[in-house]
Formats: C-alpha cells, structure tokens, sequence
C-alpha cells in the first residue's frame, strides 16, 4: 500500500462514523420537533372573506366615519369574535373608501381630525403621524406609507369588507 | 472556522481540561460489549439518559401548543395532533417515550441488582437511584392528566384517593395536590402541569447530577 492511501487512520475514520451515525441520529429526533415549532411560519394564513359590515351605502359621506365590526376568529384551537374598524368614506370621485386604521409607523390606532391642530387629515397620537385624506402619509412624519385599504364589496346596497391590504406604493 | 472559533474560547478559558473531564474516560473492558457481548447489560444506564433527553427535548417542544386550562387543554392538544405539522410524531415521542424510560430504567436496575453492583461504596448511588424512580413515577403521574380526556381525568382521580389512603396526612396530602378537598378541575390541573414541567425535571436533574458525579467518583464496578 503506497503512503498516500494510509491518509485516514482507523481512528479517523472511527470518529467520523461515529460522528456521522450519531449526528443522522440526533437529526432524526430533532427534525419532528424543530419542524413542530417552525410550522406557524410555513403555514399559509388563511384567507378571510367578506362580512356585512351593516353600513349601507347611501349612509356614507363625504365625513370619514369610524365603523366597527365583528368577524369569526380562528386561532389555533381557540375560535372568537373579534372585532375590526374601518374610516369609511366617498371620495371626491364617489368611490367608496376604507382605510385601516392601523398606523404604519408602529401599529397605534389612528383618528380622523384626531388633532384639532391638523385639520382635514388622519392623526396618529402615539409619535404624531398624520395621514391626508387620501391616506397617503404626510412626508416629514413618521409613518412611511400609506394606510392600508380593505378590500371591499357591495352587495344589495351594503357594504361588505374583507382584509386590509397594503397598497402599491407608488 | 469552527476550530478557529474553538481555539478562539479555548486560548481564553482552556476548556479543553474540562471537556476531557466529562468525556475522556476509558471504558473497562469488562462493560465493553465488543469484548463480551453479554456487557451489553450496562448500556441500559446509558439508554435511560437517552430517553430521558428526549422526554425532555419533546415536551419542550409540546409545551409550545400546549395550554394548562381545562377549556382549553383537550383543544390545544388535539390541535397540535392534527394541524401541527410533525405535531403527532412529537407528542408519540413523548407518550412512548414515558413507557419506554420506566422499562430502561428497569432494566437498568435489574443489571445492578444482580450484578450486586450497588454493594459498598456504591449503595449510596443506588439511594439517588431510587430516588430517581420515584421522579419518573410523579412525571408519569402528573403528565397523564395533561390531556385532560376522560381516561387522563379518571386515572387522576384514583391516583388522588390512592394518595388520600396515606394514614394521618392521606386527606391534606389530597388537597395539596389537586389543588381542592373535593374538585378535580382547574387548579388540579395547573399544579400538575407546574410539577410536571418545572419541580420534577429540576429534581431529576440535580439527583442525575449526583448519580453521574457519584459514577466518576467510584467507577463503574469490576467484573463478576
Ligand atoms: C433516569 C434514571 C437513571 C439514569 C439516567 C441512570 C443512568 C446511569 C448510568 C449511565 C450509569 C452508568 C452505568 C451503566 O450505564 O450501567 C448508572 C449507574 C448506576 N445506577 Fe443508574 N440511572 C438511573 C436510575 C437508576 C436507578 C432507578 C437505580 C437503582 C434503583 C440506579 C442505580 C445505579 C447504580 C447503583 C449505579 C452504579 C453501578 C455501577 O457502577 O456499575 N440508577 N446509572
Ligand atoms: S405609531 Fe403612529 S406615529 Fe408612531
């Protein structure tokens, strides 16, 4: 046998047997469980429909009003009524508008004229975020994009919303 | 990279001593199943560590879904069964895996037994093993009720009237581990998940502890 043959010795080869043997064994107990944990990050979340919301249409103006509304939770094991809100409103081209009112700057909940110093724009009171009425965020403010919008239906002359969606930006 | 990173710690605190202390042992020839076969009899110490590991990695891992409240605990743990992916194989490690750790350490005691292993010096680590059994006895006990089914309940509840027939403290010592004189329910329940999950291992461990450390002191015994 030449020299260049005796690279491995029997120890070697021993350690990486054992090493390799003993690490298909621990990845073998260890898969099922980290595959366990990490499941809430592969699973697809489910897509929630759309709920009357009881607002009918020829009730909403021009004026953002707040409306809430209850949906069918699942969370695990445990199913519940939450609630969600919406500004709902007609835009300047009579289309129905509604925005989330969960801030993009760090998810505090805003209010239309919800400061007497800004005037016609959605305010964010946790760090002063301001929105203008199209939702789009004022620049110079914290949040970074605009509010996200529900998806949305009419049926029969009322309003029906799903999830809210971050807009495109632009 | 990895040895860079090794001789990086190792240049600092000189682990390698250490390291040398807890796995650098020579097995006698005696416990060496390549040599006699029949040594195979001393791996069953061994293999009860094994199982416990994995009863402690698996119910870990359970305990993630899992939710100590009687409204819920049926459901979370029906959930992780059916929704969780590998949930079912996690939570069979864990229900098999407590059969499988009282027949190792069985087996286990069986070889010390007849052996004679646990005579002077040893009969000190046979205690600490003992005491061993007995917190495996109440980690099979208190985790049976976790699923909170009728069979988890019912067992529960005879358990209970077995401690009840403890003379003089049978009735407090009832009461002390359901939590109520009278009802198997919700405090029933979060003790024997906080026992299960927090007082025990922590015993196991500090008496596996001992059981190891008292193992190096004294070595394994001689041959027959
Ligand atoms: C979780 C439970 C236990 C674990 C993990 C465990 C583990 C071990 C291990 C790894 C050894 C080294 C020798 C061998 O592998 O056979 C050992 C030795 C020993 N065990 Fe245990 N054991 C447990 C429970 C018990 C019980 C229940 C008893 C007695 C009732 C016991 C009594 C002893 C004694 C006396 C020795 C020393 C024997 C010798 O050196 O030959 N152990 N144990
Ligand atoms: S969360 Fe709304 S401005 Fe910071």
């Amino acid at each position: 046998m030449s020299e260049k043959k005796q690279q491995v010795s029997r120890r070697q080869f021993l350690n990486y047997t054992l090493t390799g043997v003993g690490g298909f064994m621990a990845a073998g107990m260890l898969m099922p469980m980290v595959r366990m944990a990490v499941d809430p990050v592969l699973k697809e979340s489910g897509h929630g429909g759309l709920t009357n919301v009881s607002l009918a249409v020829e009730d909403i103006t021009t004026e953002p009003q707040r409306i809430d509304w209850k949906i069918d939770q699942v969370d695990g094991w445990y199913e519940s009524e939450v609630s969600r809100s919406a500004w709902v409103f007609k835009d300047e081209n009579d289309e129905i508008q509604a925005f989330s009112p969960i801030c993009k700057h760090l998810g505090c909940v805003v209010s239309w004229e919800g400061n007497e110093s800004y005037p016609n724009e959605f305010f964010c009171p946790c760090h002063n975020g301001r929105y203008y009425k199209s939702g789009e965020n004022v620049p110079g403010t914290p949040p970074l994009a605009p509010l996200d919008v529900y998806e949305q239906e009419v049926r029969d002359g009322m309003l029906f919303l799903g999830d809210a969606v971050p807009r495109e930006e632009a | 990279m990895l040895q860079k990173i090794y001789d990086w710690i190792d240049d600092r605190i000189d682990i390698t001593p250490i390291w040398r202390d807890i796995a650098d042992h020579e097995v006698p020839e005696h416990v060496n199943p390549a040599h006699h076969f029949s040594a195979f009899v001393y791996c069953f110490g061994g293999l009860t560590f094994f199982v416990v590991v994995i009863q402690i990695l698996s119910g870990m891992f359970l305990t993630m879904y899992y939710v100590p409240d009687i409204e819920n605990a049926w459901k979370s743990v029906y959930y992780l069964q059916t929704e969780v992916a590998h949930g079912q194989i996690v939570r069979g490690m864990h229900h098999w895996g407590a059969s499988v750790v009282i027949v190792m350490l069985l087996l286990h005691t069986l070889r010390v037994f007849f052996q004679g292993a646990y005579k002077k010096p040893r009969e000190l680590n046979w205690i600490v093993g003992v005491l061993i059994f007995f917190i495996m006895l109440g980690l099979g006990f208190t985790g049976y009720l976790l699923p909170w089914d009728n069979k988890a309940f019912f067992a529960t509840q005879v358990g209970l009237e077995i401690a009840e027939q403890v003379p003089f403290i049978g009735t407090q010592l009832k009461t002390l581990l359901s939590g109520d004189p009278s009802i198997v329910g919700a405090q029933t329940l979060t003790r024997f998940f906080a026992i299960h999950v927090f007082f025990l291992p922590a015993a196991l461990f500090g008496l596996m502890a001992a059981h190891f450390i008292l193992i190096r002191r004294q070595g394994i015994s001689g041959p027959l």
